[in-house]
């Protein structure tokens, strides 16, 4: 038992290092100067321990856009995650709780949607846009953020169990309406799955790169994905006086990546209930 | 006022007083609440409408037509689908992520597979740290990932090239026209195995501890319970990695997307089918065409998924 315990625990710990080097690679490499990031081992330290100077070069670098980028990427995704779950959760509400005229049709157009491509929709959504003059504007990354059928279908599946039928019954008794009923009784049983949505569009929306690519060509709105990439493209052909960008872009790179991170390991319960409300119930 | 004149009518058919005559059933109540699942979905489904059945709409109405320099805008019927199922480039970028999909998606099912049945297997140590450790790329953003394994990759400064300079090697070529699908599939497998395994865990986790009791009293060793208990209970989430795995697949973009400035050689504009949309869109202004090859791509990954979803069900059923 034991041998097999260390065995595994071998073999686990190498994955482990897969997943984890790219990350420590890149917080040594945001402590060098970009001459050190040359000329020095990539997996140890360099000469200068640079990394406040690369913080403080990364802030205020074009008059400060890393900072507008990250506060864009913050309004993005904090704007669209609310909005989402609050539509996914009426809606799964709605449909799980309620008999309606034309529900079951409804529900599997909705449903048959979760398997189209996001980046399928962002073409025509692009097209549509400039159309009705909404491309490069801050709701061209907010709308389309907003409608989730996964999101949907999570908070679908969440009702039926969450939700007890006879409490809504028992509350009906007492002379409460619906929607005393949604906000007084249901909401907080319905809370574990509604954070879950949150986080996932959450995450979507601040890791975007294709969406925002194509809406937006004004750097002000740019959120930091496409902002960073912008700094990397410079970087690339660099010669002289933007050399400097790359540790700038390693830099950058790391600071948009440690909210994520934090807020994945703090939170980590409701990804698993998320997900297995997603794969179990399928 | 209305809402407090139906919030009264409501409470009335629910508690079953004069209005109406005999004590509704739960399921009865439910149906004369109909109308509040409108109210409760209309939000969501006019966002659904006009977000995504619209643009989906207006792309195919678009797709009908073609930009011509001498008379403009033209009805061009179903030509532009025709051209693209014909199109040498689109079609040479849906054999390349055919062959990344071939290639990548067992590899990385596979890791999240055992990496899961490790960690719910009881005989692995710190099994929370391997679980949050391997789980965190996926919170990395693909642009951040991207960046740093082609850094990591570059010749400039990539640790192997670097070791490689040391002992006076050659360092494989990375970026080059050889390997450069199988460094993409690394960064999405670098990406995505650890989600994969938290999905496959929690499915893990959802199986009731009796079953086990049981093996362990017939004196199952822990092979023959992850192979005849685990797996098997396993199916439904295997079928949605699978299934996110092929839509993820068909919309690689972002990937080639940032290693191109870095390697444009290799990377043609339509070295995936939805750099090429993007290229038709952008940089070659046939929106049109663009909204056709979308438009077409969309409905091939609808078609391919629905197609592993009912395959699976139908031998499921067998």
């Amino acid at each position: 038992m034991r041998i097999r315990s260390n065995l595994l625990t071998v073999a686990m710990t190498l994955f482990l290092a897969y997943a984890i080097f790219p990350l420590f690679w890149l917080v040594i490499s945001s402590t060098k100067t970009t001459s050190d990031l040359f000329s020095t081992f990539g997996l140890w330290f360099g000469h200068d321990f640079a990394l406040l100077h690369n913080i403080r070069q990364t802030l205020t670098y074009g008059h400060g856009e890393y900072l507008r980028w990250l506060g864009n990427t913050l309004f993005y995704a904090v704007v669209s995650a609310v909005g989402a779950a609050c539509l996914a959760t009426f809606a799964g509400y709605g449909f799980a709780k309620y008999t309606f005229r034309g529900r079951g049709p409804l529900l599997g157009v909705v449903l048959g949607t979760i398997m189209v491509p996001v980046t399928a929709l962002a073409i025509p959504t692009y097209l549509l846009f400039s159309k009705v003059s909404l491309v490069n504007t801050p709701w061209s990354v907010i709308l389309p953020s907003l409608v989730s059928p996964f999101g949907f279908f999570l908070m679908w599946v969440y009702t039926r169990d969450a939700v007890s039928d006879s409490i809504m019954d028992a509350a009906r008794i007492d002379g409460a309406g619906e929607l005393t009923i949604f906000f007084r009784v249901s909401a907080r049983s319905l809370a574990p799955g509604f954070v879950t949505v949150l986080l996932f569009t959450l995450v979507a929306t601040w890791n975007n790169y294709f969406l925002p690519l194509i809406m937006l060509n004004n750097p002000r709105y740019y959120p930091i994905t496409v902002g960073l990439s912008s700094w990397a493209a410079q970087a690339v052909g660099a010669s002289g006086a933007n050399s400097g960008l790359l540790a700038l872009v390693v830099t950058g790179s790391l600071l948009s990546v440690i909210p994520l991170v934090v807020v994945f390991i703090l939170l980590q319960r409701y990804w698993q209930s998320g997900l297995s409300a997603g794969a179990v119930k399928e | 006022m209305s809402r407090s004149v139906s919030q009264l009518r409501d409470s009335r058919l629910a508690s079953g007083s004069p209005a109406s005559p005999r004590p509704p059933s739960p399921g009865r109540s439910r149906r004369n609440h109909g109308r509040y699942g409108y109210i409760f979905g209309a939000p969501f489904l006019l966002c659904f409408l006009l977000l995504f059945v619209l643009p989906l709409g207006y792309a195919a109405y678009l797709s009908l037509f073609r930009n011509q320099l001498v008379g403009g805008t033209v009805f061009a019927g179903l030509s532009n689908y025709v051209h693209a199922v014909t199109d040498g480039q689109l079609i040479a970028g849906a054999g390349r992520v055919a062959l990344f999909f071939a290639m990548q998606v067992p590899l990385m099912l596979l890791l999240a597979l055992l990496a899961a049945l490790a960690i719910d297997s009881g005989v692995l140590r710190a099994a929370r740290v391997f679980r949050l450790g391997i789980f965190i790329p996926y919170a990395i953003p693909g642009v951040v990932a991207t960046l740093m394994w082609g850094y990591l990759y570059g010749p400039d400064f990539g640790p192997v090239a670097q070791l490689a300079s040391k002992l006076h090697v050659a360092a494989p070529d990375f970026l080059g026209s050889t390997l450069m699908l199988p460094s993409i599939a690394n960064i999405v497998t670098w990406e995505f195995t650890g989600y994969n395994m938290i999905v496959l865990y929690a499915a893990l986790r959802a199986v009731p501890r009796e079953l086990y009791e049981a093996a362990a009293v017939d004196g199952a060793s822990a092979w023959r319970v992850a192979w005849h208990i685990k797996i098997p209970a396993l199916r439904p989430a295997l079928l949605l990695c699978l299934i996110f795995s092929v839509i993820g697949s068909f919309q690689l973009f972002t990937e080639p997307n940032l290693l191109q400035p870095i390697s444009p050689t290799v990377i043609s504009a339509s070295y995936t089918p939805n750099l090429y949309a993007y290229s038709l869109a952008f940089i070659s202004q046939e929106p049109d065409y663009a909204a056709a090859v979308s438009f077409l791509l969309g409905l091939v990954t609808l078609v391919v998924s629905y197609t592993v979803l009912l395959t699976a069900r139908r031998r499921a059923r067998r």
